[in-house]
């Protein structure tokens, strides 16, 4: 099965109804998409596909065939939102980090407080209380140079 | 935690037509979005072995207009319905309902024919569909048939679909008068509905209830003492006669009871 994983063209041979999570992790040794509750509540494991985040464990990699698949690997490692992230202290174990900053670079422009919380409403974090990231995601927004966004309003 | 697939079967479909020659010659479990199936494969409760991967057929993704009839693909999904002009002057309460289920990554797979055919009572659409008289169409290789949602579920997590047919569509006439929809969780996304209704305020006003019951239900004999014109006290009393919920890990019959009237209540307020 082939598809394009940030940016480069992929082959696996995993089982067709394999977790695309497990072959981000497994056979392409990218552990930076997390695994949290395998059940689609947390999304630690999002990724986007084709520019929409999805949960990557409950998307079996035949499903992602063609497809562009962007991971947290993806925007290398110097993102501002990654370094807004450590800044204000986004982050603490880390486990949900990947997959809030994969949500946020969706965000349509100018989003208020109210439009990021609508869409970390599938991002779950157990030990930030929120507001560090929500800060950490406003700052970006508000920057002059941004890095990536992918518009997922198409 | 790695979910175990040797042993599973999978086969993709090119068309529509390959897809129900497919499921006749070689019966197996559609998949579609997969926000129900994955879940209960990481469980290991999946039961099936065999699937047909349906989610690429884009004959089953459109929104059109058949002269008055509101004509949605089984595999649009919340976020296209969100996104729909169409869906969205038509059947606001879909959009709300919509709104509400999941996150924004289960909003981009989950699709609405997947939630119609899980047949959880806990489906949020499925009141938004019963209140709106919503048609259910289902086609196999030989045939094509449409079934009122009110008489496609036979029980819990039972449904009058045989294992040769798919669901591809869901059609939805026109609706008069003021729509509304609830939801009442433990959280605003992500929470399985604890108690949903969807609502239509016109001269005969139309309720669905899910949670409350094996299946989606409307709640005739309220709609009934309402449109005769019944007080909201009367009908709330009627209502509580009228359901029967459970007791589950979610909540009591008590509690639901004493919601589903407040919902009433709530309903008839809102849209006076
Ligand atoms: C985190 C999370 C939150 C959720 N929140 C909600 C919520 O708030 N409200 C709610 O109602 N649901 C919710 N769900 C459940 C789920 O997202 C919905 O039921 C969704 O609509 C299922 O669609 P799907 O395409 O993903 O179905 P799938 O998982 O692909 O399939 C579900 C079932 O339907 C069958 N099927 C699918 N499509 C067809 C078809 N066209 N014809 C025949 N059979 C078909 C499959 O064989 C399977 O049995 C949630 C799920 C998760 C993981
Ligand atoms: S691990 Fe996928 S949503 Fe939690
Ligand atoms: S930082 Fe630990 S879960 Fe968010």
């Amino acid at each position: 099965m082939r598809f394009t994983l940030n940016g480069k063209d992929t082959d696996v041979s995993a089982h067709p109804m394999t977790r695309l999570l497990d072959v981000l992790r497994e056979e392409c040794g990218l552990t930076g998409t997390k695994e949290g509750c395998g059940e689609g509540e947390c999304g630690a494991c999002t990724v986007l596909i084709d520019g929409d985040p999805v949960c990557s464990c409950l998307i079996p990699v035949a499903q992602a065939e063609g497809a562009e698949v962007l991971t947290i690997e993806g925007l290398g490692n110097d993102h501002p939102l990654q370094h807004l992230f450590m800044n204000e202290v986004g982050a603490q174990c880390g486990i949900c980090t990947p997959g809030m900053i994969m949500t946020a670079i969706t965000l349509g422009p100018e989003p208020t407080l109210d439009d990021v919380k609508t869409a970390l409403a599938g991002n779950l974090c157990r030990c930030t209380g929120y507001s560090a990231i929500y800060r950490a995601i406003m700052k970006w927004r508000q920057m002059p140079d941004p890095g990536t966004q992918v518009s997922a309003a198409r | 935690m790695r979910a175990i697939v040797e042993g599973l079967d999978l086969r993709r479909a090119k068309s529509l037509d390959d897809a129900l020659h497919i499921l006749r010659d070689d019966p197996r479990t559609p998949m579609a979005g997969n926000t129900d199936l994955y879940v209960a494969l990481n469980f290991g409760t999946l039961v099936p072995r065999r699937f047909l991967d349906i989610r690429a057929l884009s004959e089953l993704r459109e929104i059109s207009l058949n002269g008055d009839v509101l004509v949605i693909g089984a595999l649009t999904t919340y976020t296209s319905l969100i996104r729909s002009d169409v869906v969205g002057s038509r059947l606001p309460m879909l959009v709300e309902a919509a709104r509400q289920v999941g996150g924004a990554q289960i909003q981009n797979r989950g699709t609405l024919g997947g939630n119609v055919a899980n047949a959880s009572p806990a489906g949020d659409s499925l009141p938004v569909l019963a209140a709106a008289d919503a048609t259910i169409v289902l086609r196999s290789a030989a045939a094509e048939r449409r079934v009122p949602i009110t008489q496609f579920y036979t029980g819990y997590r039972t449904t009058v679909m045989r294992p040769d047919e798919l669901v591809v569509a869901i059609e939805v006439p026109p609706v008069e008068g003021r729509q509304w929809f609830r939801k009442v969780g433990t959280r605003a996304a992500q929470a399985i509905s604890k108690i949903v209704v969807a609502a239509v305020r016109t001269s005969a006003p139309r309720i669905a209830f899910g949670s409350v019951a094996p299946t989606v239900v409307r709640v005739p004999e309220t709609e009934r003492a309402l449109a005769d014109g019944a007080g909201i006290d009367e009908a709330a009393q009627i209502l509580s006669r009228e359901i029967k919920p459970i007791d589950d890990i979610r909540s009591t019959a008590e509690y639901r009871l004493r919601v589903a009237a407040n919902l009433l209540r709530r309903f008839w307020e809102e849209t006076s």
